[in-house]
Order: C-alpha cells, then sequence, then structure tokens
C-alpha cells in the first residue's frame, strides 16, 4: 500500500491502495465514482474511458499511480450544478442509449472529440469512437447525435 | 387462465398501484427494465388512465414478496402482460378514487374532472388530490377487467415522445448497476473457471492459498467452484489470475469437435413436424417425398448459422447476503421468481427464506450469465455467512461460459408451378435447444440450468430438453411462414450431443428461420422471374403483412434503393412468431474492395399495434437491426477440444462505429389496437436483407454466417 494524490473532477484526493492498482478501481472503489465501467478490463471494450487531460483514455489497465501528474475528468465531472454538458444533452435530444452500460465511455469521448475540433470529419468520428462497443445497438442515435452536435457547431 | 394471465394471479389493484410518497404514483409490475424501456412504457400508460404528469410516475424495480410474478421478462411479451395490466389497474384506481371524492366532496361524481392528480367539480370550487384521498390507504379492491379506459383521443401521453425513465441519470453517470453496488461490509469476489465445461480441478497451490490469507484474500473451493474473495476489488482480481495460473485441472476428453454444421444435421435428434399455428406435434414427419405434379421448377438451399453470444458489455454479477439461514439475492437477471425456484432447489433452501431483488445489469438479450452469477454470489455467501458478497465474473468469463444462442441449420426446398406460385415447401430446421433459462415446471429441476450446480462437489447433470411444444417456442420460432402456401411440410430438428452449452437468445431460432426464409423467397422470386415484393405479395392475404411491404417498398423505391454503381438492396419480412409485430425491413449494402460488406441505409416499417412509447419503440427496432447485422456479418462463437477460443471482443468481433447504416423506421398508427411486442421484430429480417442485399449488389447468395470478408472472398472464388 502507498499513499497516492489524484486529481480527479476537479478536486485533489490522497488515497491509499496498492501502487499496481488500476484507475479505474481507485475512481470506483476509493472515490465512489462509478460512472466510468468495467467492461473487459482489457481496453478492448471503452467503457472505461475517462479524460486524462482533455484526451480520452481507458482507465481498466493503467495503475492509477501513473496518473499522478494529470487533470482526470470523469462522466461526472462532464455536468456542472446539474447542467449538462452539450454533448450530454445531444444525446438525451438522440435517445442516444438505451441500457447505458456503454453510455459513459462514449460521452466522454465524444467531448473529447469536439474540444479537440468542433466539426470533426467522418474519418475523425469513426477514429474516435472505434475502440467503443455497444451491444444495444445505439450506434445510429449517437451518430445522429454527433452529427447533430456538428451541425449546431456545438 | 383468463384472457390477462397477470391480472389472474395478481387481481388487486394494489399489487399493481402504490400511493407512497406525495404527488407520485408507484408502479409495480414483474418486467424488468434491461434497457428496452419497458418502465418509460408503463409508465406512459399509467399517465393517461391516471390523468397526471407521466413524470410523477415511478416504477419500481421488481423484487420478490413484493412485486407481481410475471415470470421471465422475454418473448416481446412484456406490454402485452404488464402493459395491459397496469392500464386495468391504473383505469380502476382512478374510478375507486372518483368515487370516493365524489362522496368527500358531497359532489355529482359526473362532474369530476381530474388534472394532474387533482379532482375537481365543474359545477363547485372544491377540489381533492389523489394524495390526500390516499394517504396512508390501499385501495383494497380488485382490477376490473371491464372498466372503461382512455379511448385513443383521449391520449396525451401515450403514443409521444417523452425523456425515458434513467436517461438523464445514464447521461451524468449517476445510474446505480449491480456492478456499483457498495454494501456495508461488502466483499468483493472473483472466480477461477475450468479450462471447460467437462474439466474438473485436481489441486491448487496451498502454498499460494496460505500466502493470500495473509493479505486477507479467502478462497471458497467446492468441487470445481473456486471463487477468491477480498475486502478490495482489485486485489481480488490479481488473486483469482494468480490462483487460476496456478490450478491444476483434469481435461477428461475435452469438448467434441466434430465438424459444427455436419453435426446439426447427422447428430442424434428428435424429430417433430410442425402443424398449421406453429406447434409441433408428437406425430411421425412426413417424409420430403416428391415434387408437386404441377411444379415447373424447384429450388432448394441449405442455411447455416454459428453459435452467437449475447455478448452483454457488462459481464455478468451479482450479489448476496446470507445470514440467519436466510439468503438475499441482487440480480440483473430476467426474472427473480424463478431464480427465486432454481436457487431454492440447488441450495436446498425453503423458498421463504430466499428474497430477490433486481439491480439494472446492462443489456442483455436473452439469457446471459446472470443467473449464473447470481447463483455464484449466492454459494460464496453461503459460505461466508454475514457479509455481503459481490461477485462479478470477468470478460473472459462471460465469453467462455455464457449460455450461447444455439447454431442452426435451415434446410429449405420448394417448387414454382408455371404462374409463379409456390406449390411445394419443405423447411426443415436444426438445433439445439433455446430453452436453457432456469425456469421452474420445465422438465428437469431448474436448479440444472445453473451453471455452477455442474461444477459443485456432487455435481447435478448437465440439462437434456425435451422439445418444446408450444407454438414458436424454440428452434421452431418463425418456422412456419406466414405466407399462403398449400400443405407446407415443416419440421423442428431438436439435436442432441452438441458441444456447447447453450440457452434464449434474442428470437430464439426466428432468426436463422427468417433469414433463411426471406433469402429463399428472393430465390424463388427469381426463378420464378418476379420481382421480390410481388412474389411475396402474391403469396399473401394478410393486410398488416401486405402493408408494412409496401410502405417498404415504396420508401425504398422513392429512395432510390439499390441503384448507384457497386450498390445493392434487399427486403425481408416477419410477422415475430406469427402473431407479434409486422416488420419489414430494407438493407442497401456496398461490398469493399476488402471483401467487406458496408451497410449503407437500411429502412424498417413496423406495425406493432398501439405504440405507446414511439421513441423507445424504434430503439429497440433499430438497435435490433444492428446486433442482427452485426451476427450476420462478423459472429461466431470459436471452440476447439480445450474449450471456448473466443474469450475476448478481439476474437469474437463484433460491430462497431464504422459500419452502421443511415436508419429510418416508420411505426404504422394503430392507436386502440392491442398492443403487439416489439423487442426481436427486426432481428430476422435484418438477416434476410443483408443475405439478398449482397445477392443484389455482387450476384453471390451467401449460406453460411458469419458473412466475413473471408466468406466472401471464398464464395467469390467458388
Ligand atoms: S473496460 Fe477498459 S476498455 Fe473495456
Ligand atoms: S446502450 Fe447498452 S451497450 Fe450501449
Amino acid at each position: 500500500m502507498s499513499s497516492l494524490i489524484l486529481h480527479v473532477n476537479g478536486a485533489t484526493h490522497e488515497i491509499n491502495v496498492d501502487s499496481d492498482t488500476p484507475l479505474i478501481f481507485v475512481l470506483r472503489n476509493h472515490l465512489g465514482l462509478t460512472g466510468p465501467k468495467l467492461g473487459c478490463g482489457q481496453e478492448q471494450c471503452g467503457a472505461c474511458v475517462v479524460l486524462v487531460d482533455g484526451e480520452a483514455t481507458n482507465s481498466c489497465v493503467r495503475a492509477a499511480s501513473e496518473f499522478r501528474e494529470n487533470k482526470i475528468i470523469t462522466i461526472e465531472g462532464l455536468s456542472k450544478d446539474g447542467n449538462l454538458n452539450s454533448v450530454q444533452q445531444a444525446f438525451i435530444e438522440e435517445g442516444a442509449a438505451q441500457c447505458g452500460y456503454c453510455t459513459s465511455g462514449i460521452v466522454v469521448a465524444t467531448t473529447a472529440l469536439f474540444k479537440q475540433n468542433a466539426k470533426p470529419s467522418r474519418e475523425a468520428v469513426h477514429a474516435a469512437l472505434h475502440d467503443h462497443l455497444c451491444r444495444c445497438g445505439s450506434h445510429r442515435r449517437i451518430l445522429n447525435a454527433i452529427e447533430r452536435l456538428i451541425s449546431d457547431g456545438m | 387462465m383468463g384472457s390477462h394471465p397477470s391480472i389472474d394471479s395478481h387481481p388487486n389493484v394494489d399489487q399493481w398501484i402504490e400511493f407512497v410518497t406525495d404527488g407520485r404514483i408507484l408502479l409495480h409490475t414483474g418486467k424488468v427494465d434491461i434497457g428496452q424501456r419497458i418502465s418509460t412504457a408503463l409508465a406512459l400508460i399509467a399517465a393517461d388512465e391516471f390523468d397526471v404528469d407521466y413524470e410523477r410516475i415511478d416504477v419500481k424495480r421488481t423484487e420478490t414478496d413484493i412485486d407481481p410474478n410475471e415470470g421471465f421478462t422475454s418473448g416481446s411479451m412484456s406490454m402485452q402482460h404488464s402493459g395491459k395490466a397496469i392500464r386495468l389497474a391504473s383505469a380502476t384506481a382512478r374510478e375507486f378514487m372518483l368515487k370516493l371524492a365524489a362522496e368527500k366532496l358531497d359532489v355529482d361524481i359526473k362532474n369530476l374532472e381530474v388534472a394532474d392528480g387533482l379532482i375537481q367539480s365543474r359545477e363547485t370550487n372544491v377540489s381533492i388530490t389523489y394524495w390526500e384521498l390516499m394517504s396512508d390507504k390501499e385501495f383494497n379492491i380488485l382490477v376490473d377487467e371491464g372498466v372503461t379506459v382512455k379511448s385513443p383521443d383521449q391520449y396525451k401521453f401515450v403514443g409521444t415522445r417523452v425523456l425515458a425513465k434513467d436517461m438523464v441519470n445514464i447521461m451524468t453517470g449517476n445510474l446505480s448497476y449491480i456492478h456499483d453496488m457498495a454494501l456495508t461490509g461488502m466483499l468483493h469476489a472473483r472466480l477461477v473457471r475450468p479450462p471447460h465445461y467437462l474439466a474438473t480441478l485436481k489441486n491448487l497451490d496451498d502454498d499460494l492459498i496460505a500466502g493470500l490469507a495473509k493479505s486477507n484474500v479467502s478462497i471458497v473451493r467446492d468441487g470445481s467452484f473456486v471463487a477468491v474473495v477480498a475486502p478490495d476489488e482489485y486485489v481480488a482480481t490479481k488473486a483469482a489470475t494468480q490462483l487460476a495460473a496456478s490450478a491444476k485441472w483434469d481435461l477428461k476428453d475435452g469438448l467434441p469437435t466434430k465438424e459444427l454444421f455436419s453435426a446439426l444435421t447427422s447428430n442424434k435428434r428428435v424429430s417433430l413436424p410442425i402443424a398449421p399455428g406453429g406447434a409441433p406435434v408428437d406425430k411421425p414427419v412426413p417424409p420430403l417425398g416428391d415434387l408437386s405434379e404441377e411444379a415447373s421448377v424447384s429450388v432448394s438451399a441449405r442455411f447455416e448459422k454459428p453459435y452467437h453470444m449475447h455478448g452483454s458489455i457488462a459481464p455478468s454479477a451479482g450479489c448476496a447476503l446470507f445470514e440467519k439461514n436466510k439468503l438475499t439475492v441482487w440480480t440483473h437477471n430476467q426474472g427473480v421468481y424463478p431464480l427465486r425456484v432454481a436457487m431454492a432447489e440447488a441450495l436446498k433452501m425453503e423458498l421463504d427464506d430466499i428474497h430477490v431483488a433486481f439491480v439494472p445489469g446492462s443489456g442483455c438479450y436473452g439469457h446471459n450469465g446472470a443467473d449464473d452469477a447470481a447463483y455464484d454470489a449466492a454459494l460464496v455467501a453461503r459460505a461466508i455467512p454475514g457479509k455481503p458478497i459481490l461477485l462479478k465474473w470477468t470478460r473472459e468469463d462471460e465469453h467462455a461460459w455464457e449460455p450461447y444462442g444455439s447454431a442452426m441449420v435451415c434446410e429449405l426446398r420448394a417448387s414454382l408451378d408455371k404462374d409463379g406460385r409456390v406449390v411445394d415447401w419443405s423447411h426443415e430446421s436444426y438445433g439445439d435447444t433455446h430453452m436453457g433459462r432456469p425456469t421452474p415446471g420445465r422438465s428437469g429441476s431448474p436448479a440444472e440450468k445453473l451453471l455452477s450446480t455442474h461444477l459443485q462437489e456432487k455435481p447435478l447433470a448437465w440439462p437434456i430438453m425435451p422439445p418444446t411444444m408450444g407454438a414458436h417456442v424454440g428452434v421452431h420460432r418463425n418456422l412456419e411462414p406466414l405466407y399462403n402456401f398449400p400443405n407446407p411440410r415443416l419440421v423442428k430438428n431438436l439435436v442432441r450431443d452438441l458441444p456447447l452449452r447453450v440457452s434464449a437468445l434474442r428470437t430464439l431460432g426466428a432468426f436463422s428461420n427468417v433469414s433463411a426464409i426471406e433469402s429463399f423467397m428472393d430465390e424463388l422470386a427469381e426463378a420464378g422471374n418476379i420481382s421480390p415484393v410481388e412474389f411475396r405479395l402474391n403469396h399473401l392475404d394478410n393486410e398488416k403483412a401486405i402493408d408494412v411491404i409496401r410502405a417498404l417498398d415504396e420508401k425504398m423505391v422513392s429512395e432510390k434503393a439499390g441503384t448507384s454503381n457497386q450498390v445493392g438492396a434487399g427486403i425481408a419480412f416477419a410477422q415475430y412468431k406469427n402473431s407479434a409485430t409486422y416488420c419489414a425491413v430494407g438493407i442497401e449494402v456496398e461490398i469493399s474492395d476488402a471483401a467487406e460488406v458496408i451497410l449503407h441505409r437500411a429502412w424498417i416499417v413496423a406495425d406493432a399495434g398501439e405504440v405507446v412509447d414511439p421513441d423507445g419503440l424504434t430503439a429497440q427496432l433499430e438497435g435490433g437491426l444492428i446486433q442482427a447485422a452485426s451476427w450476420t456479418l462478423l459472429e461466431q462463437v470459436t471452440f476447439d477440444s480445450g474449450g471456448i477460443t473466443s474469450r475476448d471482443w478481439d476474437s469474437y468481433p463484433i460491430l462497431r462505429f464504422n459500419n452502421i447504416p443511415k436508419i429510418e423506421t416508420i411505426l404504422m398508427d394503430r392507436s386502440g389496437e392491442p398492443f403487439l411486442g416489439a423487442g426481436e421484430a427486426s432481428s430476422g429480417p435484418t438477416g434476410g436483407a443483408i443475405i439478398n442485399a449482397i445477392y443484389n449488389a455482387i450476384g453471390l447468395r451467401l449460406r453460411r454466417m458469419p458473412f466475413n470478408p473471408d466468406a466472401i472472398r471464398s464464395a467469390a472464388m467458388n
């Protein structure tokens, strides 16, 4: 066990964990941020994606201790005082979730995409979502939400 | 059974409706929300019957002893069961409250009207709310099956687009799934599974176990069932990996490796003819026989579909607490009551000593690992009394141990007369059971449908399911075509000695049967030199079927489907179970230079009876299409004698964001008509439409799924 300082959703936390503990377990079990989901634990599905310094990053394999220097934002950190960000709003408009288990990672990845580029190309959208799996078949609605964001100019 | 099975077994209004909190109405249902938005649909129905805002309605998560027992949430039956029950119970409750209000306010009931729960007399100023009337009271009345319900012109909520229950929580990360449970003193558990179904545990590394004990990790072992338990989740995960690496197994003979599709049509089997109406009969199968004398052209074809995974994005999980000889279980399975019976038998406990509550999981699409994981958690909890145990399967556990959708073969033969009408039709389907759920009352003990009962010290025998004899249940779902064919020869073959564990996956046999029938219809149309649409219409007299096919055709013609270069389009149609939603699907594809099937556009036309939640219904139809396209193009469970080899998402690819068609869905307006189940309606037609579209694009008729680039290339070479 060692002590670890993490910056998550604008707050700084000190946690005691085994140094190899993957980030997702720290977020979910030590900080109570259960928005990021464990889908595979093998960096194959995207359910666990969080923002690390603004970039969509899997949290299921790499140790929390690798992220000491970074600013981490989880899905819980995307809305401020109950105000959802534009990606969350567009997803709601389009009804872009069924069970919702894949949603957290996809909303986070889409937020990162639009931070980089307000008018991403088709290829950029596909690249950003390539490693995100959804089994309910919400893909079309998610893509519709993204198209809405592009045409609204975010 | 009367006309409403759910009401027959739960006749009291209080079993469905509860006024607990001021300003809110709580609905009780035995159907669970697994992402299909049943809660939203039920809330819409209740809102209209009560004349209250949709936002005031909450839908309780099902638990035993408290909520109605409506069996499993399956087979697209939720709206017929719970939807109807909630409508009648709400209308009965409203009428009762109006009477009560008339007495209290001393006014004529005829002059009462309700606005968002406020009952007011049109004549006087007096008013009272539902909640003032009902605070701390029960209804104590029976659901009146003859009660007047709202007519479609009075609907304010039914049929409108609303914010689905839980949607905001999903988007903000605040919906709590079973995986997110955190009970006081809770321990985390992970499994160490054998390499395959038949392997048994020889030994574990005792030194390792002793070492783990020092860091608070304990091991629960019962025969070949092994779980690792620790207060910290990651510690449990790591310990399970270490223990798995050191475990020694007796691999026995390994899994049977006979080529799957030849096993399906040559293994021992039970064969039964299907009678008109879609149910098998216990009679000898009529021989295939000669072609009809009127036959001028005859076609035959064989379709093959491998095992599919449910492939839930969350690996299954269960939570359990065993305390003072009572067991509480939290599960994301599709039926808390049937699971309770199965667990009582498996654990040799009394039903009354077990309480089972539903907590959301990820989408399951049928019988995935949820029931098994609940039982696993219960086994661990029983070994460590007084501590809540949250047991999670890993991705590998789910991929390798979930009960798959059965592999199937369909063999068809038919002839046309000189006018292009079908004069003989034979369709035989072969497959394993689709009935692996722990359902009480089916043959054998429901306990043997719980995976770990086969791994424990005194293992139960693996179930051998008898053929199901109901209409459209299992291999023969949608085997009987809706088309008018003279004396069709329809046969179900329930095949024995197949290698993998199977159960109910979305649509059961219908995906294979409809894909096969609808591809075959196109082949026949071509043989008769008739357009696929006309050929289908020539063999239908069901108006609703005709309507959806016509509407699809008009849409695709107006959008010039399949007319540009390199692109092909195909259609397919089915009425799910010949009794639920009518659905016609059109798909437009292009085959890339890399031999990939690119999905361009898709159209769905559905007649689902009265539509309560149009957005949710559309999402189900679209989701069903995307999932079925994934099955069709990419998916197959792979295995060898050493076990399942598709143990992660790389070895079991599914459709990704780069190949999602534009989808347009048209819902027929059928207000006031009965609800028709819709969650599974688009899957079968999607498989058929893709086969037909590929043929239209490149002239190859593919009949062995999946149609991945290898399959396309090898078909092109032959
Ligand atoms: S859980 Fe991290 S990618 Fe699947
Ligand atoms: S919405 Fe269920 S997995 Fe994507």
